[in-house]
């Protein structure tokens, strides 16, 4: 059986005062290697929190996290960064694609820090674009595309190293419902090869796709049982 | 752990420095003039300079002159020893050697017992035939007198052009004579010219024999001077070692004048020039590193969120910082390179509208795109410290 792919065992985050607000209270969540988790909650609830704590952009206060078995307390700062840009992909709410960049140069941007040299670099940006259903536009900008293509561009980019999980922030906060529907289609595919994918939303209908549904309130993790009752 | 090929990042830099031309081109401009004011300024120096070097015609390059240094020559007695032309003549490079002095402003006439009020005065000087010929002079007609006529003290004299002129003299094989008052000299040549010291064309010439024998020695305030016209080259060396080879006994009696050295006037010419423009030089490279240090931190700013995404992507502050310092250095050598062929260009422009040869000196014109990016590095301290310093978190937000 391989490690879950995030393992929180008192993870808390506070940040120091005056006075010292608490994002996090102590949380004990595992999430499994190949799950599709949404995380909930209202505004200002912990979400982003629990969201850079699980992307390894901060650090938590208290407890111990281990990502894919490795304890990321114990890393230097560097090592951080590389775990990062390895075992993670991120897909953001803007996209956060280069504008002046073609769809195979901005898959490729997530393999540059990387030891993968740049021609097998190209090959594997114009693979994942492939995947994504992008092979048609491979070096069209991002501005001459729509924003569920550019979104594709940034799964495809978040796929490209083959990391252990996909982080995704309000994935679909920048696209019309159709868009958003085939963006989430995507992700259940991806799912539906293995991958582990943790989506923090605040929209239902992005949360209904999820195996499981974690709810986080005022700082605390609510899990209910597996069943989501909508509102 | 993550790593960023020396390929990889110039290839970052050199895409985030063309996906926006305009604004890269507008960056450069201060260290495109800086630098363009740098290479002009050290051009235009070196061939202002080359043009004052050809100033030094041949002719003041190898004459050296002396002079009675003495404040009262009548108590200090002769300054230059009876021999004095053959101790000239044995320091090496010397060609010619001839002293001379003014006899003074006398009367000047054609006829024995002029009528009053119709006489020129007339500059008399008493100078030796060697004197004459160190001065090159072309005579009109007639001789020159010689040593024979100097030692024996003959009543000759030898007439400028203007002042053969005046006295109405045009020819010397009648012998004609002139009177300097009221002493008959004979009139054996009329010089048109004189290619050094051509003041010496309004005078009347006499050997100084003559001069001694007629009008006694040099009188005070008429200094006896001494020219020496050196080989080409020697003149410097010469003029170190004329006072002692006249009077060894009283060195400090002489004072010799050689020509300028034209190496230190050159430099000091260089200098004065340099000086001035290598500071608005350095202003404009100065200007030109704050336009790049502004346009890059402002580019940081505005890129804060590629940087996160970079972070998140694996970069290490490091490797954000590399990005931007290699941007501007970047930025910096583009303008160096166009500053530099921008200096050359005017300084030839300029070289051609004056007729002069344009002198680029290779130790100015290469390391110049390095000055560029040198400012280039220096403005994109700042900014690289900046970037390597925000946080991958700052990509989430929006």
């Amino acid at each position: 059986m391989t490690a879950p792919a995030v393992a929180f065992s008192g993870v808390a985050r506070v940040y120091p005062g005056p006075p010292p607000v608490t994002a996090l209270r102590a949380t004990d969540l595992t999430v499994p290697a190949g799950e599709y988790v949404a995380v909930v909650g209202p505004s200002g609830s912990g979400k982003s929190t629990m969201l850079n704590l699980v992307g390894l952009l901060d650090k938590p206060s208290a407890g111990r996290y281990l990502l894919d078995g490795i304890d990321v307390a114990a890393l230097t700062e560097r090592q951080r960064g590389a775990v990062r840009g390895r075992k993670i992909g991120f897909v953001f709410q803007a996209f956060q694609l280069l504008p002046y960049r073609s769809a195979v140069e901005n898959v490729a941007l997530a393999m540059l820090y990387t030891s993968v040299s740049a021609g097998e670099r190209t090959e594997r940006a114009v693979a994942a674009l492939r995947d994504v259903g992008l092979g048609h536009r491979l070096d069209a900008l991002p501005t001459t595309m729509s924003g569920g293509e550019q979104q594709r561009v940034a799964v495809a980019r978040a796929l490209v190293n083959r990391p252990t999980l996909v982080l995704c922030d309000e994935p679909t906060g920048n696209l019309d419902t159709a868009t958003a529907d085939s963006v989430l289609d995507l992700l259940a595919e991806l799912h539906g090869g293995g991958m582990t994918i943790v989506v923090v939303t605040h929209n239902d209908q992005v949360a209904e796709r999820a195996q499981r549904v974690i709810t986080i309130r005022d700082g605390r993790v609510e899990e209910p049982c597996a069943d989501v009752v909508p509102q | 752990m993550t790593r960023l090929t020396a390929r990889d990042l110039l290839r970052e830099a050199l895409t985030g420095i063309l996906q926006r031309p305009g604004r890269s081109a507008l960056t450069a401009v201060g260290t495109v003039l800086g630098v363009a004011t740098f290479v002009a300024v050290l051009g235009l120096t070196a061939t202002a300079g080359s043009q004052i070097d050809r100033r030094f015609t041949a002719l003041s390059a190898t004459e050296v002159l002396a002079e009675d240094a003495a404040a009262d020559a009548e108590l200090a007695g002769r300054p230059f020893p009876v021999d004095a032309e053959r101790r000239a003549r044995a320091i090496d490079g010397v060609e010619q050697a001839g002293i001379y002095w003014s006899a003074g402003q006398r009367r000047v006439s054609c006829v024995p017992e002029p009528p009053a009020g119709d006489v020129d005065e007339h500059t008399v000087t008493a100078i030796s035939p060697s004197a004459i010929w160190a001065m090159h002079p072309t005579l009109a007609t007639g001789r020159i007198y010689d040593s024979f006529h100097d030692s024996r003290g003959e009543p000759v004299a030898v007439l400028g052009a203007a002042v053969a002129e005046r006295l109405g003299v045009t020819r010397v094989d009648g012998a004609p004579a002139v009177f300097v008052d009221g002493v008959p000299l004979t009139v054996i040549g009329v010089i048109d010219d004189l290619e050094r010291h051509a003041d010496l064309l309004l005078s009347v010439l006499v050997p100084p024999g003559t001069a001694e024998a007629v009008w006694g020695p040099p009188a005070s305030g008429e200094p006896t001077r001494m020219i020496v016209q050196t080989r080409l080259g020697a003149a410097q060396v010469v003029a170190g070692q004329l006072a002692v080879a006249l009077r060894p006994d009283d060195v400090d009696r002489i004072r010799v004048a050689g020509p300028p050295d034209p190496r230190t006037l050159r430099a000091g010419v260089a200098a004065d020039l340099d000086a001035l423009f290598l500071l608005l030089a350095l202003i404009c490279l100065g200007v030109g590193a704050v336009g790049i240090a502004n346009t890059t931190f402002v580019a940081v700013l505005e890129r804060v969120p590629e940087i996160g995404l970079r972070r998140c992507l694996g970069a290490r502050g490091r490797h954000m910082a590399a990005q931007f310092l290699t941007e501007s250095a970047l930025l910096g050598t583009l303008g160096g390179l166009l500053g530099t062929c921008l200096g050359a260009g005017s300084v030839l422009a300029v070289a051609l509208a004056r007729d002069w040869t344009a002198v680029l000196e290779p130790w100015a014109m290469l390391p110049a795109p390095l000055l560029g990016t040198l400012t280039g590095v220096v403005a994109g301290l700042y900014p690289a410290l900046r970037a390597s310093r925000i946080e991958p978190i700052q990509a989430l937000r929006r």
